[in-house]
């Protein structure tokens, strides 16, 4: 049966019949095409210009963003003669606006977010980008500063709802009045992936940036010659993790069970990479994948990166739900992965993972918001999330440099999605801000994102891959 | 071989295998062809050993049931993999000895220094055979075609007589006696008393390890699903003597009939495959070295007059091995012994044993022997795996390679596989 979004979106009739259109997303490594226009709320210089200088890492120069005030409102008239104020138009679209707020402490503050961000929609391109960066409300002191910190949450949220035509509106909070102050190269990452169309289907996103002892410069083959390992990379968005860490350089093992190894060899050979049938729920799964490394690279190889991605279903109303359909979906969604991260952490471990590596794994908004019929899939996937916010919370993992982080796709188009009924599908494909699925590959950007050994002091977080979902959380 | 000419030579060593799992005949791979088949087998293996793109020294495979368009079967399949386009490829074709022989093939080339590695295996599929026009109606199709005149080519086509039109089908029979093979093994069956328990007894054990291996993840790094078959289809774990008692002989007549579908081997579809290279080619890319390839050997005997079986060769190619390389039959720590059928097995070993054959047919002053039964097939065998006919060869190496690594440095195998034609190849192996 054909695809009736198919149909309604492609067809040109059903456009002249006002049909809404999915935009194509920018995507990849490609900046905006317009400017970035930067604007400081709360000061000249936002706190001490980290977010300018992280820009200037990038090799960015920012214009200076028009802000909104009564004084400035210019006089506009329509085609039938009538007249209205509107604040002085950007002379052309513009690609984003990043808006340093980490100097707000006050509510007249959140007046000067308001003026900055009025012409900057109404200026952004499709595909453009509002990033917002904050403090931690928590550090940021009297009680009107965090509740000045906190409202920025809101606007940027809510901004993320308003946009249109694939721009994306997302908060980053850092630290800057603790003793382990965000310094423009710790930030550098997380602006890059922000700006870039690797971040396509991440919007209404709130994501915290710490610091980190040495944060690598962003490069665009971030992974040249690193080890990356990813469990269930024989279809759907495992294939797509494979293939983006393998253009980004990174040298690829493939996990999947031995039932999979047709699809898995298929995904390995296109990408140049190397097949390794393991079944994860195996007790010495990690020392197995240690192993292989070790051996194929060398005894003093060591992983740079671990993406654990294999997961199954067994979806039945927990009323319904017995102790085998529960334990499967727990065991190889959760369980496995705590075996195989303890194994993988023995530094003594020839293969098992290097000093500043990466625990990256693909949760779900399930996980955030729960769903009908999930409850086993909802406690491994909210489970991983817990093992996240713990392993990026470990002193002795922040020691070795070491980061652990999630991601949490939403509706993604897969092979599986597409065996979803067309209505279901259907709605969950519209049921978020940018109005269309995710692609595998969005969510694969994320993890190279967080991968990347720039996002050092990126750690314990959750990354929506969800296109701002507006059903659940 | 002389020992200074063996010293001249290099190792050339097992670094891995890859099969798909064997399907029953018209069964999960009923669909699939032997470039289908052999290809899948390949890309697994590819993949395995990170070899994509690479150019290998060559790729030599067979199929014993062969469609005419799959002349060149292994190049296409080559050139349907991921390996590069200009490794070089050629098929081979010995009956179920195939696979062995392109393992001894590459092995050789690679030892001689002629090539730095190489893939050796085969593929079979019972059920996609090639069906071919009669005799008859070949011939004058053929006639038709050189014809010069319409006159001629009307003529030539009216030659053409109904029972011409019935298609001929592939055989599993001998074309000098007409006996099938079945046939032919219950003679030997009987010849060498080999009883129906015995049959049963190692038909049973060859299903309950093959089914131990698979459980213990023992094929992990050796088999790659296809078409959704992730187990050797015919497999049984749960049969049992007892329940293999209850089946009918099809096989030879009468009382003394012990040969039945289960101590059989079915006809199956499948491929195998085994990577070997020399040391330093397996050492550069940081390859494992399994097992060390030792020396081969391949008999024929008359079946024809009856003066010997038609699976009895291996009888005669073992000792001469052995001699060859002055070993005993009991220096092995694994036996494979391809199970054609139980009786082919349970024959050879009577054979071995027997201080008359030993003395008049292989000329030897003492038997070889028995060997140590629970060395035998240590991980199932054809009667559980199936028995897909050019891919049993590259199974048994790629197992018994990975069973030698497991137990050490020195540790030895014997194979040894039986073919029609009266032939047989067998081959040892050392551990690395």
């Amino acid at each position: 049966m054909a695809d009736l979004m198919q149909i309604l979106t492609t067809n040109p009739l059903a456009r002249q019949l006002g049909v809404p259109q999915p935009t194509r997303l920018r995507r990849g490594r490609e900046l905006p095409s317009g400017p970035v226009v930067l604007a400081a709320v709360g000061g000249a210089q936002g706190h001490g210009g980290v977010v300018a200088d992280s820009l200037g890492l990038l090799g960015l120069t920012p214009q200076e963003a028009l802000v909104d005030t009564p004084g400035t409102r210019v006089t506009e008239t329509d085609e039938d003669g009538r007249t209205r104020e509107v604040p002085t138009p950007y002379p052309g679209k513009i690609g984003a606006v990043v808006v340093d707020a980490t100097a707000a402490t006050g509510l007249d503050d959140l007046e000067t977010m308001r003026g900055v961000l009025r012409p900057a929609l109404k200026a952004l391109e499709s595909s453009g980008r509002v990033i917002v960066v904050g403090l931690e409300p928590e550090s940021a002191g009297a009680v009107t500063a965090v509740a000045t910190q906190q409202a920025l949450d809101g606007i940027t949220r809510t901004v993320g709802k308003e946009l249109r035509k694939g721009a994306t509106a997302n908060l980053v909070r850092v630290d800057l009045l603790t003793d382990r102050p965000t310094t423009a190269a710790d930030l550098a990452s997380t602006l890059s992936f922000l700006l870039e169309g690797r971040s396509a289907y991440v919007s209404g996103d709130v994501l915290h940036v710490g610091h980190a002892a040495a944060s690598a410069a962003p490069e665009t083959r971030p992974f040249e010659g690193q080890i990356v390992v990813v469990t269930g990379a024989g279809r759907g968005i495992g294939a797509s993790i494979a293939e983006t860490f393998a253009r980004d350089g990174a040298l690829v093992v493939g996990i999947d069970v031995p039932a999979g190894g047709e699809a898995l060899s298929t995904v390995v050979n296109r990408i140049g990479g190397q097949a390794l049938q393991l079944d994860i729920t195996a007790p010495d799964a990690g020392t197995r994948i240690a192993a292989h490394v070790a051996q194929r690279f060398g005894a003093s190889a060591r992983i740079h990166t671990i993406v654990h991605n294999a997961g199954i279903t067994r979806d039945k109303l927990l009323v319904n739900t017995d102790e085998q359909r529960w334990a499967s979906v727990l065991e190889v969604n959760l369980a496995s992965q705590l075996r195989i991260n303890e194994q993988l952490l023995d530094p003594d471990l020839p293969g098992g993972l290097d000093d500043n590596g990466r625990i990256v794994g693909v949760s779900s908004v399930t996980g955030l918001a729960g769903n009908r019929g999930q409850a086993n899939y909802a406690a491994a996937k909210a489970g991983m999330i817990g093992v996240a916010r713990a392993m990026g919370a470990d002193p002795r993992l922040a020691e070795r440099g070491i980061t652990v982080n999630v991601v949490a796709p939403g509706v993604i188009a897969t092979e599986m999605w597409g065996k979803v009924p067309l209505v279901t599908r259907t709605l969950g494909e519209r049921m978020n801000s940018l109005q269309q699925a995710g692609r595998p590959v969005d969510v694969a950007e994320a993890i190279g994102y967080l991968a990347d050994p720039a996002s050092g002091a990126v750690t314990g977080q959750v990354v929506r891959v969800d296109g701002q979902l507006m059903l659940g959380a | 071989m002389s020992e200074q000419s063996s010293s001249a030579l290099r190792d050339a060593v097992v670094v891995g295998g890859n099969r798909i799992p064997f399907g029953k005949a018209g069964g999960a791979y009923a669909a699939a062809s032997n470039q289908a088949m052999l290809t899948a087998a390949l890309d697994g293996l590819v993949a395995r050993y990170g070899l994509a793109g690479e150019r290998l020294g060559e790729v030599a495979a067979g199929a014993v049931l062969k469609h005419a368009r799959d002349f060149n079967l292994t190049r296409e399949s080559v050139l349907g993999s991921a390996l590069a386009p200009s490794t070089p490829a050629y098929d081979l074709q010995q009956a179920c000895g195939t696979g062995l022989e392109t393992v001894i093939q590459v092995a050789n080339k690679i030892r001689l220094g002629q090539i730095d590695s190489g893939v050796a295996g085969g593929v079979d599929s019972a059920s996609d055979a090639p069906i071919a026009v009669g005799e008859g109606l070949r011939k004058a199709l053929i006639k038709a075609n050189h014809a010069r005149t319409p006159m001629q080519r009307v003529k030539a086509l009216a030659g053409i007589r109904p029972g011409d039109l019935a298609p001929e089908t592939p055989r599993n029979a001998e074309p000098r006696t007409g006996l099938s093979m079945g046939e032919h093994q219950a003679r030997t069956a009987k010849e060498w008393g080999i009883t129906r328990e015995a049959q049963d007894e190692l038909a049973a054990a060859s299903h309950h390890n093959l089914a131990r291996a698979w459980d213990e993840g023992f094929f992990d790094d050796l088999a790659t699903g296809f078409l959704r078959l992730s187990r050797d289809q015919g497999l049984r774990a749960d049969t049992s003597v007892d329940k293999l008692a209850t089946l009918q002989p099809v096989f030879g007549k009468g009382e003394g009939a012990t040969m039945t579908a289960g101590n059989s081997t079915p006809l199956s579809d499948g491929a195998a495959l085994v990577l070997l290279s020399s040391r330093e080619w397996a050492e550069e890319r940081r390859l494992p070295a399994l097992a060390r390839f030792v020396d081969a050997e391949v008999a024929a005997v008359d079946y024809v007059s009856g003066e010997e079986g038609l699976l009895m060769a291996p009888a005669y190619a073992v000792p001469r091995l052995l001699a060859r390389q002055g070993l005993t039959l009991q220096d092995f720590d694994y036996y494979e012994i391809h199970e054609a059928f139980a009786s082919t097995v349970l024959a050879t070993l009577a054979a071995w044993e027997s201080e008359d054959f030993c003395r008049d047919r292989l000329g030897l002053d003492a038997p070889l022997g028995s060997i140590d039964r629970s060395r035998l097939n240590v991980n199932g065998s054809s009667l559980a795996a199936g028995h897909p006919f050019a891919a049993t060869g590259g199974r048994i190496v790629a197992t018994l390679s990975k069973l030698l690594h497991e137990k050490g440095p020195g540790s030895r195998g014997l194979v040894s596989i039986c073919a029609a034609g009266g032939q047989g190849v067998v081959a040892i192996l050392e551990g690395c």
